[in-house]
């Protein structure tokens, strides 16, 4: 008995970081409606500047002061980031706010590297909590009862903050309707930095507060906003005090899930998940948002059918594109394989983003479920490889099936942050269920047959089945079942009342989107040979987001062009830099700032403009432009 | 001239809203700006108060030009605006919605308190502690009013005060009025009831698809049925 009332302590102690951070990002949403991914990142930051500190100075007081200094210098790095980033794209689709700051993310990770290296750090103890206190036999840290406690007090002062000062006020005003705060003469860009200032010293507070628990290393930010993100859907996102009841859920959960299901203790926490989303879409405490803000929201141009030149001319080019063999070495064909493969991925996004309006954050969760379908057939079952190519994307589809019908329920940044939970739960999965999985080693030994051996003979086995599925996506956009697809995602009510089933369009969508994605990843699993956990890990799947954004979400082409262009990229700057988060990082960042139409956008409007049917209507579109 | 606006044109997108609107008011006056729904009343405010992103045109606040400058600006310049739709903040108390209107005195401007306007609205004083999604709709009247008086504006932009309110409490809305006239605010009333509007304004515009097409005193306009008939309905 007193060893589950210890481990309830436990789960009560992890409970306030998360507590911490999880408010910071509703507080920030609140107000800004600005899903900030970069919140993992200040709480790293926090983690990594308080160890510095702490180390430095001597003494309780250096210790606790070293704890609040690192927490306000971070805060201080928000205030500049929201400066110079946030306010350049409060006015973009909700996408580009995710993406911009999951950029920030990845820079940040490659610049604590270079600051601190790469091991992880053990931080000081606190000073006055570094004993343990014995409870009928069992030890409970000390510095975790003082964690206990601090949980209830910060909810309480943040409480105080939001109901007795004018700054409260004002904030809890602005969450409601910003622009009639604007309208009673409050200066909202101010507000706007403080409220991200007081979020973000939340987040790096919660992770100072963790040194003495845990060794600071560079992924803890992927880790906190994964389950950071579990709570707010939980807990409702813009509540503190649901943030608080989710926080102490969810770690209660983890704590009592190593116990019942120790490989794949995930699972408890998202079965709790699926429940109040059945139940309450907008979770406990929050609030029925209002339809959320379409994805695409620049200046669409109206999608068309290739006319019959353009089809000749994609043929041609697919006829260039295989006679690459002819001309090129064995390195230059794999890179052309996985450039195919990829292309099949990006343009199964890009058909559930842009043609359906579902931004998934956890595309790569199918892929990756595609290449493991694959290495379970052939390595467990035996089966040949044109079996296993054609079975193993199912386990995509299933996936997407399950997935999907609770995705669909939601839209916006809530769509987003639960694919992209679902999608870390398929990855811990993977990587923690070793008996069957292999764990972070991997299932090996995965080789193609003797027919799609050779590097040319796979490399035109990608290209055809590319070839192959981007042309079924097109047709199914343009055919019936996209054209309703393409209403719910333009307006959803007006859908419904002409008799579509939304829901049921949009989760068919998503099946669609995961088989493909699938057949990406089942190819894949044969060209490197292997499947490996990440091949469902988060970064595929922001690969895959930035793979359709610099093509243009709002074309039908872009995600080729975008595939094409970005893994070239890609595997160029692997082979030339260590940093190439960083760079990655920048490079999205400046996609979101200064491009976001796009290659393939770009260059339409080009062509629209010269075909502009007024000079006086093309400037109008330009100042339009000029003014979002 | 406490407002003058000239060659106001607007935009929603690609649709073209305002055509060439101009408006004066003078100082401690009650203008009326008459027009049937969706004849660009309330666009013109908004536009006046930098709502409307795609504005063109000469603004001058007391003579100063607020065309480019962000609602927030203006509004602490001394330009109140209450929207039609009232956006009272219905999760925010009666006492808190007057905080967030809270501003600076300003000087030749009058003052407010919230005990000035507990005094203005006696029904706000009786329910302090109440949140504004739990309150009638011309309470909500009242306090999306008095809301923006608490900024101690010298002009209130007022858009469509008497819209769906009942008979005794537009005598109230009346009566709010003068006493703000009389206390030395200058107004603008947006109103598609003429009667209303002859109540308690000096002089009055009327719009009518994003162009105005009439200027003058209540007088004037009671002189020419045509015009009223043509442009208002009655």
């Amino acid at each position: 008995m007193a060893f589950y009332f210890v481990q309830f302590l436990t789960g009560l102690a992890s409970a306030a970081s998360l507590f911490l951070v999880a408010s910071g990002l509703s507080i920030i949403f609140g107000v800004t409606r600005i899903v900030n991914f970069a919140h993992g990142a200040f709480y790293m930051l926090g983690a990594y500047v308080a160890f510095s500190l702490t180390e430095r100075l001597s003494g309780p007081l250096g210790f606790w002061g070293g704890i609040v200094v690192a927490a306000l210098a971070v805060a201080v790095i928000g205030v500049l980031v929201e400066i110079v980033l946030l306010r350049r794209i409060y006015h973009a689709p909700e996408l580009f706010q995710l993406l911009g700051t999951f950029g920030l993310t990845l820079m940040v990770e490659d610049l604590v590297v270079l600051i601190w290296g790469p091991d992880d750090l053990v931080g000081r103890r606190a000073p006055g909590f570094k004993g343990a206190v014995d409870f009928f036999g069992q030890n409970i840290p000390s510095y975790d009862l003082f964690l206990i406690a601090l949980g209830p007090i910060v909810l309480g002062a943040l409480w105080l903050l939001f109901q007795r000062t004018r700054w409260g006020i004002l904030v809890r005003a602005a969450t409601q309707d910003r622009d009639m705060v604007a309208a009673l003469g409050v200066n909202q860009k101010w507000l706007f930095t403080s409220v991200f200032a007081v979020g973000v010293f939340l987040a790096a507070l919660g992770g100072a507060l963790q040194i003495p628990r845990d060794a600071v290393h560079h992924a803890m930010d992927l880790r906190i906003i994964v389950e950071v993100f579990v709570v707010v859907v939980i807990g409702g996102l813009g509540s503190i005090l649901g943030a608080f009841v989710a926080a102490v859920l969810v770690s209660e959960l983890n704590a009592f899930g190593i116990l019942i299901f120790p490989t794949i203790s995930l699972i408890l926490v998202f079965l709790v998940m699926a429940v109040v989303l059945v139940v309450r879409p907008w979770g406990l405490f929050g609030r029925k948002e209002a339809p959320a803000r379409r994805t695409p929201g620049l200046t669409v141009i109206p999608w068309r059918p290739l006319s019959s030149v353009e089809r000749l001319a994609s043929l041609v080019a697919l006829a260039f594109a295989a006679m690459l063999p002819f001309v090129a070495g064995n390195y230059a064909l794999t890179v052309g394989s996985e450039i195919a493969i990829f292309v099949i991925f990006a343009a199964s996004l890009h058909f559930l983003m842009a043609v359906g309006g579902l931004a998934s954050f956890g595309h790569a969760a199918y892929f990756g479920l595609g290449a493991y379908g694959v290495a379970f057939l052939a390595k467990m079952a035996g089966l040949p490889m044109i079996a296993c190519l054609l079975l193993g994307p199912l386990l995509g589809a299933a996936g997407a099936a399950v997935f999907g019908a609770f995705a669909v329920q939601l839209s916006g940044v809530y769509f987003a942050m639960l694919t992209l939970a679902f999608a870390q739960i398929v990855w811990s999965i993977a990587f923690q269920w070793v008996a069957v999985t292999g764990g972070d080693n991997g299932i090996l030994g995965l080789w193609p047959e003797k027919w799609a051996a050779s590097p040319s003979h796979f490399y035109w086995l990608a290209l055809g089945v590319s070839a192959f599925v981007v042309s079924v996506l097109r047709l199914i956009t343009f055919s019936p079942f996209g054209y309703a697809l393409r209403g719910m995602r333009d307006s959803p009510l007006r859908s419904e009342s002409i008799g579509i089933n939304g829901k049921r369009i949009q989760w068919t969508a998503f099946i669609i989107a995961g088989t493909t994605a699938g057949i990406g990843g089942a190819l894949f699993a044969y060209l490197k040979g292997s499947v490996f956990p990440d091949n469902m890990g988060i970064s595929l799947s922001v690969d895959a987001l930035v793979m359709v954004l610099l093509g243009g979400v709002e074309t039908v082409p872009g995600a080729i062009f975008g595939a094409i262009v970005y893994k070239a990229l890609n595997i160029w700057l692997v082979s030339q830099t260590d940093w190439s988060k960083l760079v990655l990082g920048i490079f999205i960042v400046l996609i979101v700032v200064v491009f976001p139409k796009g290659i393939v956008g770009v260059v339409e409007s080009i062509m629209h403009r010269r075909r502009a049917v007024a000079p006086k209507a093309a400037a109008l579109s330009a100042k339009m432009e000029g003014a979002q | 001239m406490k407002l003058s606006v000239s060659n106001l044109n607007s935009h929603y997108g690609p649709a073209h809203i305002l055509f060439d609107i101009g408006l004066e008011v003078g100082e401690g006056e009650v203008v009326a700006l008459l027009g049937r729904n969706g004849a660009g009343k309330s666009t013109t405010f908004r536009s006046i108060v930098g709502l409307v992103a795609l504005r063109e045109g000469q603004i001058l606040f007391e003579g100063k030009d607020i065309s480019t400058a962000p609602t927030h600006e203006i509004v602490r310049s001394g330009l109140g605006y209450v929207p039609e739709e009232r956006r009272i903040f219905t999760d925010l108390t009666v006492e808190e919605n007057l905080e967030v209107g809270r501003q600076k005195p300003r000087p030749g401007a009058p003052q407010w308190t919230r005990e000035k306007l507990y005094k203005l609205f006696p029904n706000l004083g009786e329910m302090k502690n109440r949140p504004g999604g739990r309150m009638s709709g011309g309470e909500q009247q009242m306090l999306t009013i008095a809301r923006t008086l608490m900024g101690n504006p010298s002009l209130v932009l007022l858009d469509e005060p008497s819209e769906g309110l009942s008979p005794k409490i537009v005598e109230q809305m009346v009566d709010a009025i003068l006493t703000m006239k009389k206390e030395g605010v200058s107004l603008v009333v947006s109103e598609q009831n003429l009667h209303f509007a002859k109540l308690i304004s000096d002089r009055a515009y009327i719009i009518e698809r994003g162009r105005i097409c009439f200027a003058g005193t209540m007088a004037e306009l009671d002189a020419r049925p045509d015009i009223r008939d043509a442009h208002l309905s009655i």
